[in-house]
């Protein structure tokens, strides 16, 4: 079973969707003690990173997603999801969850005929196998809508990148955590292939 | 880089598929669903579902569509046609469509725009235009102009004009429809389609007049459109998903295969 994370932002329903269609079991939860006992924890979220903070912070839910990921339970990031379980935002100069030390700063792109938010389909360069990306093929793109980006501090937790007048983070992970700026629960076939692998994940990087 | 966009619009009438030719007859070709499938696993980059039928009774008939897409298709799709309020934009992404789609109601009540766009997010909010090529005046100084009801009204507004505001007022994307191309088969307006697109930041998507591969490179390229609307030449089978995107990329187009 996995636990599919409600703090109010945006339609969980989609990820919900993507996992009924494939067979795999989830429910969606607001409750921090439901995380605290998941099998798999998937943290999506469309929206504001402030007010994603506000509601997680209201919610209890960020001390638990802090506690879920130190006691291993693996753990996806979706999109903002990925983004607020670094430090800080500079959406709204946000404090965040802090999972992975770092930031995310806007798109401040030297080419301004580059349209903001990055919206469509766009290829990945994989860094580094993980075993949530055994699947994916080089040809493989993948849905992307965001203004801001997740920057690290380490490097090493950085699995892919996408470039768009600039190369970004857009896979980032460590331990058990694994997260995408993309959206996979409406990236197709490729997207739910990586959904699957997530529901078999048992948290080792590798 | 982002790769060009083939995304295709499905006329639904009382949750049925049809395809408009002119505006005028149309013709019921089949379940929407079934067909948005066929295109999910062939390839289409995103769906656009347009409730022609635009009357209240009908309202629960798509939002069940929209259910339906939902849980089958897993790319982007939004969903126009009837939408009034903040509160029926509200009810078909609920459903699952990623974006909502409004015209005319935005045409009527430009406050939409700006209501939607903060409930939702500007990234969810598309703003679709039937313009119409007329002469050259003070109040219409692009030589297009904004009309509704599937061109029977014109509205006074420029199209360049109504696009730049739909922008300002928090529209995440634009479709511009021409109604003199639309169902032609015999391309896209170029001219119009570029006009508009050099005159915002935000993603343009071209429609009407798609008959032939090269149409859609030409507006890709020429025409400086990010996407692509197709509809008949795929709704009757006359080329797949898979041949216009190997010609693109023949072309040197980025696409998705």
């Amino acid at each position: 079973m996995i636990s599919i994370v409600d703090y109010g932002a945006g339609n969980l329903t989609s990820v919900k969707r993507a996992l009924d269609y494939s067979g795999i079991k989830s429910q969606i939860t607001a409750d921090p003690k439901e995380l605290l006992t998941a099998e798999r924890i998937i943290f999506p979220g469309v929206g504001h990173a402030s007010s994603a903070m506000k509601t997680l912070i209201e919610r209890g839910l960020d001390t638990a997603l802090k506690n879920a990921f130190l006691s291993g339970i693996p753990l996806l990031g979706i999109c903002l999801g990925t983004q607020i379980i670094l430090g800080h935002s500079d959406e709204g100069d946000t404090e965040c969850i802090g999972l992975i030390e770092g930031n995310c700063p806007r798109f401040d792109l030297k080419d301004k005929s580059l349209k903001i938010p990055h919206m469509g389909w766009d290829s990945i360069r994989i860094l580094r196998d993980h075993p949530v990306f055994r699947n994916v093929k080089p040809q493989d793109e993948f849905y992307f809508v965001h203004s801001y980006y997740p920057q690290p501090a380490d490097k090493s937790t950085i699995i892919a990148l996408c470039e768009y007048g600039t190369e970004f983070p857009v896979v980032i992970g460590t331990r058990n955590l694994i997260a995408t700026q993309f959206h996979p629960e409406k990236s197709g076939p490729a997207g739910l292939e990586i959904l699957k692998s997530f529901s078999s994940w048992d948290g080792s990087p590798c | 880089m982002l790769s060009k966009r083939v995304i295709s619009c499905l006329d639904v009438r009382g949750g049925k598929l049809a395809k408009s030719i002119k505006f005028v007859n149309t013709q019921d070709i089949g379940d929407p669903v079934v067909t948005a499938r066929k295109y999910y696993e062939e390839g289409i980059d995103e769906l656009v579902f347009y409730d022609i039928t635009a009357s209240s009774d009908n309202r629960d008939i798509m939002i069940d569509v929209v259910d339906r897409v939902a849980s089958c298709i897993f790319i982007p799709f939004s969903v126009g046609g009837g939408l009034r309020t903040v509160e029926d934009c509200t009810k078909v992404r609920l459903a699952g469509a990623e974006k909502i789609n409004v015209n005319t109601s935005a045409v009527a009540n430009p406050d939409l725009i700006n209501e939607a766009s903060v409930a939702l997010g500007a990234q969810a909010v598309v703003l679709s235009m039937d313009v119409l090529a007329v002469p050259v005046t003070a109040q219409i100084p692009s030589g297009y102009e904004i009309v509704t009801h599937g061109g029977r009204n014109r509205t006074g507004l420029d199209a360049v004009k109504w696009a730049v505001e739909g922008q300002r007022r928090g529209a995440g994307e634009l479709v511009v429809n021409s109604i003199d191309a639309d169902g032609t088969k015999q391309g896209y307006e170029i001219k119009l389609t570029r006009m508009i697109a050099d005159a915002v930041t935000i993603p343009v998507i071209a429609s009407g007049g798609g008959g032939r591969p090269e149409h859609i490179y030409e507006v890709l390229t020429e025409g400086h459109a990010d996407a692509a609307l197709i509809a008949s030449i795929l709704h009757y089978g006359e080329y797949s998903i898979r041949q216009i995107k190997e010609y693109l990329r023949s072309r040197g187009i980025k696409v998705r295969i």
